[in-house]
């Protein structure tokens, strides 16, 4: 296994492409899956509706959480020692 | 089938727990091995023939020891479960104390589970958050352990009191004890307060900083037992109280963002997977809220997937910590090469808490985020929805990433020292880790015992669920090589709701030191000069009267009683309260235990 990682890690290009590839064929699926079962408008009629939510989500949480600790909620590690 | 023959399970670990220190040598570890066997084989034969047992009254209350039907069984059934796990992931500690207090906080969940009233609830509440105090108590290798012991105490006796009050005006206004679903739509000051107690062990906002604060500072197989028992319990205790109370619809939800946000920023390991525990449990509380007989069996698997992919993250992390003493992010790093093994488990653990398909999030998260559906809260779905892929973030990758990839933040010594754990520990996340898997791959295995049969299975492998969640999870991935520079591991703590009680500690400290200590002194300065001299001289003589001229004639019997009193004191009063208070409760216990059992 501590093989295989070291292989992957040698080749990072080729990994991040064989990722794009993946995402490729997830959203090309997506496309073509049944969606009358969706629970809403939006799910039904966007193409590809949750990768755009995904990718959304994973932002604004990223976002929000750097926001927030430089808000003053990050402390050093020494705050609650006198 | 029904049965006459009615054991209590938690009676079987409070018995091992109480006869372990005199199990030496040879026969000690399959002795820990088979105490949580025992119960875990009762539990299931309790499983089959589901009923009320152990009805006992005490004073004018009815107690319910053993309440056996579809939602206690499978709580009870998977407690049993990590009971096994977890005794067997500490199966190298020599500390025996260690086992008692997780075999009592085991029992003490165990009993709550079967409990049908609330007194007997109150009971084995209270025991589980001493027990699992010790837990914390008995961690040495970090210093601020026993205040973060006495922090998670004192959060939980004051939940134990709301819940207290609770059902004690509850019975004075309806005469009943009994552990039973609340009125929502009659709700009394005592609903709320019962809520509040119940909530307070699900950790739900606000009453939630105990968990990430206690749960890092734990001993490590102490941890692995805590990440498994509180949460759950209040879970079940919700559910069986307060389901479909619609404020904890909002609550679970704001729950599982907080605890999401607050993991993104985190750089100690265990608090990390503490937090994700508040932002997991917020699907199971916002479950609870929703309240349907879908959105219940949803809580309830997914309490149970959690308790194992939690428990083997938790035990992974144990792993690391075990191994190289180090637990934060910017201290280790890159340590692929020296735990592969913990490495797979802990990746396991992700993508099952992620909602990996074919592992066990998948198909028990799920269930909860199509219940919310099916009421039409599409809010909550979409939110929820949202969560489960900064889950992904967290626990799939940031966690993987830090620990084990990317740059190395090790010193020298601790990357030399780092190395696979003692083959048990590798052995309990074996088992965690195939039964995520089992779960996720082999459903009815999960979903026959979920608590509402008459409703239909939930199917989660369709073509638009496994399309749903791998456009969320790929996408997250793509979020996450884009942005990880900026949830990078940073030196820093992240502040909580506890810095009200922390920091108000201070200030009472500052008041007790500086005014009311001034107070004291004069008080005491004035008592000295006036009042003692007098009182001195009286009692002197009353003293010599008593010693020589009363006692003398009996026999010097209370020089007898003072010499044994010393003698016990210093056997079991050595100053050390940890020490005392396990004495007391251990002598509680066992008085209780002898009033109700024989």
């Amino acid at each position: 296994m501590i093989q295989f990682i070291e292989y992957l890690k040698s080749r990072q290009q080729g990994v991040s492409y064989f990722f794009y590839f993946i995402i490729f064929i997830v959203i090309i699926g997506s496309l073509m899956v049944d969606t009358s079962h969706a629970h809403t408008w939006a799910e039904k009629h966007i193409p590809g509706f949750w990768s755009i939510f995904g990718i959304v989500s994973c932002f604004i949480l990223i976002f929000f959480a750097r926001w927030f600790a430089k808000a003053g909620i990050s402390k050093e590690e020494s705050y609650y020692d006198n | 089938m029904t049965t006459s023959f009615f054991f209590h399970p938690a009676l079987i670990l409070i018995i091992g727990a109480l006869i372990l220190p005199f199990i030496r040598g040879p026969f000690r570890k399959p002795f820990l091995m088979l105490v949580p066997v025992l119960t875990f084989v009762n539990v299931v034969y309790l499983g089959f023939s589901p009923g009320i047992y152990g009805e006992i009254s005490f004073l004018d209350w009815p107690l319910v020891f053993g309440r056996i039907d579809s939602l206690s069984n499978i709580f009870a059934f998977i407690m049993a479960l990590m009971a096994i796990i977890g005794t067997m992931y500490g199966l190298h500690v020599k500390d025996g104390w260690q086992h008692m207090a997780a075999w009592f906080y085991v029992a003490g969940s165990l009993g709550a589970i079967y409990s049908g009233d609330y007194l007997s609830l109150f009971l084995f509440w209270e025991m589980m958050a001493f027990a699992s105090t010790f837990l914390v108590w008995f961690n040495k290798a970090d210093a601020d352990a026993p205040a973060a012991g006495f922090r998670y105490l004192l959060v939980h006796t004051f939940g134990g009191l709301l819940l207290l009050m609770g059902f004690v005006l509850r019975y004075q206004a309806t005469g009943s004890i009994a552990f039973e679903l609340l009125d929502y739509n009659n709700a009394r000051i005592y609903t709320w307060l019962i809520m509040s107690g119940l909530m307070l062990n699900a950790a739900v906002v606000p009453l939630h900083s105990w968990l990430p604060d206690a749960y890092s500072k734990a001993s490590i197989t102490g941890s692995v037992f805590m990440c498994a028992f509180t949460t759950k319990t209040a879970i079940y205790a919700l559910a069986r109280a307060c389901a479909g109370f619609d404020i904890l619809i909002v609550l679970g939800v704001v729950m599982a963002i907080y605890g999401i946000i607050y993991a993104m920023i985190e750089n100690d390991i265990r608090r990390l997977l503490g937090w994700e525990i508040v932002s997991q449990v917020g699907y199971m509380v916002a479950g609870v809220g929703i309240g349907t007989a879908l959105a219940i069996n949803g809580t309830a698997a997914h309490a149970f997937a959690h308790i194992l992919y939690k428990g083997l993250l938790f035990m992974g992390a144990g792993a690391i910590i075990h191994m190289t003493g180090k637990n934060k992010f910017t201290e280790l790093g890159g340590l692929y090469k020296k735990m592969p093994a913990t490495m797979f488990f802990i990746i396991i653990g992700g993508i099952s808490v992620s909602a990996f398909p074919l592992f066990s999030g998948f198909v028990s998260k799920s269930i909860i985020i199509a219940a919310s559906y099916q009421e039409h809260l599409l809010w909550a779905g979409f939110l929820l929805t949202m969560v489960s892929a900064g889950t992904f973030l967290v626990a799939g990758l940031r966690l993987p990433y830090l620990l084990f990839f990317g740059e190395t933040r090790c010193d020298q010594a601790t990357f030399n020292k780092a190395a696979d754990p003692p083959w048990n520990m590798q052995f309990a996340m074996v088992t965690a880790a195939l039964l995520c898997f089992i779960i996720g791959t082999f459903t009815p295995f999960l979903y026959s015992m979920l608590p509402y049969q008459d409703i239909p299975f939930y199917h989660p492998y369709g073509g638009y669920h496994l399309s749903e969640t791998l456009q969320i999870l790929a996408l997250t991935g793509l979020g996450f090589m884009l942005l990880k520079h900026k949830i990078k591991a940073r030196p820093t703590i992240s502040l909580d709701l506890d810095w009200f009680y922390r920091r108000g500690g201070m200030v009472f400290l500052w008041i007790a030191k500086n005014p009311i200590q001034w107070f004291d002194t004069a008080w005491g300065k004035a008592y000295r000069v006036v009042g003692l001299y007098s009182l001195m001289t009286t009692a002197r003589f009353w003293s010599w009267f008593d010693w020589h001229g009363i006692d003398g004639l009996l026999d010097g019997s209370a020089r007898g009683v003072r010499s044994f009193g010393k003698r016990v004191a210093l056997v079991f009063q050595r100053g050390q309260i940890q020490q005392t208070i396990c004495y007391a409760v251990s002598f509680v216990a066992l008085l209780l235990i002898a009033f109700i059992w024989l």
